[in-house]
């Protein structure tokens, strides 16, 4: 018996699936992450978590130019990183259907920052799905293969946070399980290098077929099937509403919510939009509301085809939405909260965990005065109390990149008080691209790596330096010590130190922190939710000794035993 | 919205509040019910608060219970049901694990609680952690509070056995359901003796 309540996320992986998707790669990131680890270990379809975003789409690219369909994941500011390729990939086409999920955060709940990620959309001119509830992240994951097929472009699926992270019923399946249907196109490449190599001679005739195709989209989807216009019983073909709502994603389930009897354009194909469609539901309708979290991309468009709305007036244009501030701005009736607590609550912050292995590295970079060059992960929570230590945090690499460039500006009492500190899923994803710009420039730098064996934020997903791939069968781990060599980082400014030897984490700091030119701290842990992990599948003993022996060979100074 | 029951699930990270959430939104979809549920994963679940909305009824549209409209709030931490009051709708209930967990960097945890909620809510299931310590494992708290909510849940014993049965973790579904006939009972003790809270 298997449960019909399924994450947003959880749909996605299973309308994949059911859609025959032979690969899924992606970069893990809330709220995307559930995703591929739900399509893992389903029968037919190769799984991967990728180095980075731009790998996994390139990954996906040429997966999906082979001949097999790909669904590619990543939260919003994942499509930031894989945005070289996704442009171009727009101009080359796909042949089998490759379907990128970007997921969303309104309200930041876990991200630097609240981007809209229909802009990538319009921008990559990559029509774009939005779902509204589990049942139909299913079903638009289906409708996104057929259509990136029909159209032989790349397809977004918007997910947001809250989509990703609620569940809600799916439909039945025909038989006792899910059924996979085999995709329409067999596997193969076929070589085409005017369209898949995109030299500037190539892709000016590509700029012509994207623009064609743009035009055949726009036409499409004045009745594609994830649009549709909900008029309320009873109300006459050639009556006037009083007012009506355009929306999409989950801002439609709380209009149905507090306005159940509104009449309701639902957009499910949020890029291009029908404009016949939308001006036909506009003119039905005395006020026309449009409620879309983030940015205004639905109510720019119709203002700029002339059609009258009510959007930002009415909506913020920041955080995520509820039902309360949907209702508001729709002048609907709210519930009044019943209850006035007498007592304050006090402020609960997240924080490293108790017992974190590598808190001792933050207290003692404070407590020698560092300026800290922080990065992505669970590391940022370094910047709170107690320790108080961080003071930059830009994007994926960041660290070691902006301490560079802080290093060449400061004036001499700030010189040589810069540590950048990065996690190792991070360091793989575009760290040592930063640590080698170091090298090559000469720079001078202490870079910080805090290793705890997972890509633990995100809910303990291996990546390159943990000594395991996806479903946790064993893989070669990058070797530090050799990567320092391969870079020519002398061996007595690298120090790989156990996390919980604080004395020599101390001692390293304070070394390293004395020489010049590039230093490499390594400083080996396990996360400790991980190491629970481990412990069930008896893989703990044996990561510990592997850990152990990297401190034994590369210890502080170049020391060998 | 009358038809919707909206139950409120809020702790502390690492409390089980997804499970619990889990299989009381399992239960309701055994029983025949439109279910949505909602909760946010990620940074939240290192020390922060931890919530989970679970909506019942014939058509559920949001899957976040809108402000005031809670018909119930299980907390397994008291702070974190204080946290949560505003969202209680005209006479919710609400049922919490006596069991304070001070914040990250707080040293003092706040006098007359107990007394606020029994005065927020005349509805109230409190469980003292010490009539559960020896008796219910610590991985199944979370499942012996949600069987103390269940007093106040418009769902079959049967719905929640059922949705045990499919959700708890390998090996444990008889843990969980010794912990759920816990919480049930003691709450079911509770409402039967006049309140002495005072």
């Amino acid at each position: 018996m298997h449960t019909r309540l399924l994450s947003g996320n959880e749909a996605v992986a299973l309308g994949a699936w059911e859609a025959g998707v032979a690969v899924g790669c992606g970069y893990p990131g809330t709220p995307s992450t559930e995703i591929l680890e739900a399509l893992a270990g389903k029968p037919g379809v190769y799984t991967e978590w990728s180095v980075n975003e731009k790998v996994a789409l390139e990954v996906g690219v040429g997966a999906a130019l082979a001949g097999g369909r790909t669904l590619v994941t990543m939260k919003h500011v994942g499509v930031n990183v894989a945005a070289d390729p996704l442009f171009t990939a727009s101009y080359t086409g796909v042949r089998a259907g490759l379907v990128i999920v970007t997921a969303d955060d309104p309200e930041l709940h876990s991200s630097q920052n609240e981007q809209d990620n229909r802009n990538y959309a319009i921008a990559a001119k990559v029509p774009m799905l939005e779902p509204s509830d589990s049942q139909e992240a299913r079903e638009f994951t289906r409708l996104a293969f057929e259509l990136s097929e029909t159209f032989d472009t790349p397809v977004f699926l918007r997910m947001t946070t809250r989509l990703s992270h609620s569940k809600s019923l799916i439909e039945p399946f025909a038989g006792d399980a899910p059924q996979r249907t085999e995709a329409p196109l067999a596997p193969g490449f076929e070589p085409d290098p005017r369209k898949y190599v995109m030299i500037p001679g190539h892709a000016r005739a590509r700029r012509v077929a994207v623009e064609d195709r743009m035009q055949r989209l726009i036409e499409a989807a004045e009745d594609h099937p994830a649009n549709r216009i909900e008029w309320p019983d009873g109300l006459p073909a050639d009556a006037i509403a009083e007012f009506g709502v355009i929306t999409s994603g989950i801002p439609y389930s709380y209009v149905k919510e507090v306005a159940p009897q509104a009449p309701v354009l639902k957009l499910g194909l949020v890029h291009p939009l029908p404009r016949r469609l939308l001006a036909e539901f506009a003119a039905r309708v005395r006020w026309l509301y449009v409620v879309e979290e983030l940015d205004p991309v639905i109510e720019t468009q119709l203002k700029a085809w002339g059609i009258d709305c009510v959007g930002r007036e009415a909506f913020s244009g920041i955080g995520e939405f509820s039902p309360t501030i949907v209702a508001r701005g729709l002048g609907r009736p709210l519930p009044a909260p019943t209850l006035s607590p007498q007592l304050e609550v006090t402020v609960r912050r997240p924080g490293l965990c108790p017992g974190c292995p590598h808190d001792h590295v933050f207290t003692e970079l404070r407590r020698l005065g560092f300026i800290v060059s922080g990065d992505i992960g669970c590391y940022s929570l370094g910047v709170l109390p107690p320790y108080n230590a961080m003071d930059t945090l830009l994007d994926m690499g960041a660290s070691l990149t902006m301490a560079q460039g802080m290093d060449l500006v400061v004036p001499p009492e700030q010189k040589g008080r810069i540590a950048a500190v990065i996690g190792d899923s991070t360091f793989a994803h575009s760290g040592i691209t930063g640590l080698l710009n170091a090298v090559w420039n000469g720079r001078d730098g202490l870079y910080v790596v805090l290793d705890n064996g997972t890509t633990a934020m995100t809910g303990m997903q291996p990546n390159p330096l943990s000594g395991e791939r996806m479903g946790r069968s064993d893989a070669p781990s990058l070797d530090y010590a050799l990567l320092a060599k391969a870079m020519h980082i002398p061996d007595d400014r690298l120090a790989m130190v156990d996390a919980y030897d604080t004395a020599t984490i101390s001692a390293a700091l304070e070394h390293l922190a004395g020489q010049s030119g590039v230093r490499l701290l390594v400083v080996l842990g396990l996360c400790l939710i991980e190491g629970q992990k481990l412990k069930r599948i008896e893989k703990l003993d044996l990561k510990k000794t592997v850990r152990r022996e990297l401190v034994r060979t590369h210890p502080l100074g170049g020391q060998h035993e | 919205m009358s038809e919707v029951f909206n139950a409120l699930l809020v702790g502390v990270g690492g409390q089980g509040i997804v499970l619990s959430s889990d299989i009381l939104a399992e239960a309701a979809a055994l029983s025949g019910l439109d279910v949505k549920k909602s909760e946010i994963h990620g940074m939240s679940r290192r020390g922060g608060p931890v919530f989970s909305h679970v909506r019942f009824g014939a058509v559920v549209h949001s899957p976040v219970i809108p402000t005031g409209a809670a018909d119930l709030i299980l907390a397994m931490e008291p702070m974190e049901l204080l946290r949560w009051a505003p969202w209680a709708g005209p006479g919710a209930a609400a049922c919490y694990l006596a069991a304070p967990i001070l914040p990250v960097g707080v040293e003092e945890y706040p006098e007359g609680l107990a007394d606020e909620l029994a005065r927020l809510f005349p509805r109230l299931v409190r469980i003292e952690l010490a009539s559960i310590r020896r008796s219910v494992p610590l991985k199944v708290r979370n499942t012996a509070l949600l069987g103390a909510a269940s007093v106040f849940l418009p769902l079959e014993l049967d719905s929640f056995a059922a949705a045990i049965t499919v959700l708890a973790p390998r090996g444990s579904a008889e843990a969980n359901q010794a912990a759920f006939d816990t919480g049930r009972a003691l709450a079911e003790a509770q409402l039967k003796e006049p309140a002495d809270v005072e």
